[in-house]
């Protein structure tokens, strides 16, 4: 990606979204930032979910919806006090639709430094399944 | 009398209609004021990344976002109370024959300074890089410690 090296990062504010179902544990809900890219064999998904880990990262798909629920526990110590608060946390939910069938059984997740790698084997679509987390 | 049975109205004051007014205003001051203070609305220095400073007695914490990025991608110097961070965001090229649908991730070069309320004892700051979340702990200079102070008795 030669075009987007050297340049300066601008901020960008995480993107607070309000959930379909309602959180049963009260908190912020943001929506992590994708790339998502498709050759022959496979799409893949790339999220920035900084500070998820993967443990707490749950992958489902279910009828070509692919749901991204991860949580983040507070960074912070108990007797810190703020001094600067730039950013919030909060955990990190997005939901796509895939269109293309999805060889399920296949799926492949690593979350590695906070940015989740999903690969989706293309085929036909099969029976709904929960997706295993590797960690790195 | 009749007037205000007839249409109804709650038996406020008629010597004073502004009373109600004025309430209205201040309700809209306190409304305005709440978003403009309130989280919405904190101080921010426009520079990537942001960061969250906290402290407790002995340390300062510096935390940032920076998803993909390990502790060697990063530039981190500190100097008597000033912190700087700068690095870059790489991400990879893909496959050439992948289509995009979505790029929203962003790579590029960043730096940034930060001051500190007081001095920190810069042989000991610590930083580490754990699941995309920078954090760098800075212990206060003895100088900048707070110092019980006995008061004596005669």
């Amino acid at each position: 990606m030669a075009d987007t090296e050297g340049k300066a990062l601008k901020v960008k504010e995480k993107a607070e979204v309000t959930t379909p179902a309602e959180q049963t544990r009260p908190g912020l809900v943001f929506t992590p930032a994708a790339d998502i890219f498709e050759t022959d064999k496979e799409i893949t998904l790339l999220a920035d979910m900084p500070g998820v880990k993967a443990k707490d990262l749950n992958i489902d798909l279910n009828e070509n919806i692919l749901t991204l629920d991860g949580d983040v526990k507070t960074p912070e110590g108990e007797n810190e006090v703020d001094v600067i608060r730039e950013y919030r946390t909060g955990k990190y939910y997005r939901q796509f639709s895939l269109s293309q069938g999805i060889d399920q059984s296949k799926i492949d997740a690593e979350l590695k430094d906070g940015v989740l790698r999903l690969k989706l084997p293309k085929v036909e679509a099969a029976m709904p399944r929960k997706i295993a987390v590797k960690t790195s | 009398m009749i007037w205000r049975r007839i249409s109804g109205f709650p038996t406020w004051d008629w010597t004073s209609p502004f009373d109600e007014l004025e309430r209205m205003r201040r309700d809209m001051d306190r409304l305005s004021e709440g978003l403009a203070k309130g989280i919405f609305r904190e101080p921010r220095a426009g520079v990537f990344p942001l960061m969250n400073v906290t402290e407790d007695k002995g340390n300062y914490y510096v935390r940032a976002e920076l998803p993909g990025l390990k502790a060697d991608d990063l530039d981190i110097s500190v100097t008597g109370d000033t912190l700087s961070i700068s690095g870059e965001r790489k991400i990879p090229a893909e496959d050439k024959k992948a289509q995009y649908h979505r790029r929203e991730r962003e790579a590029g070069k960043f730096s940034r300074i930060v001051s500190l309320p007081a001095q920190v004892d810069t042989g000991k700051v610590e930083a580490r890089c754990t699941d995309g979340v920078l954090t760098v702990v800075l212990p206060r200079a003895e100088s900048a410690k707070p110092k019980q102070i006995a008061v004596k008795t005669s």
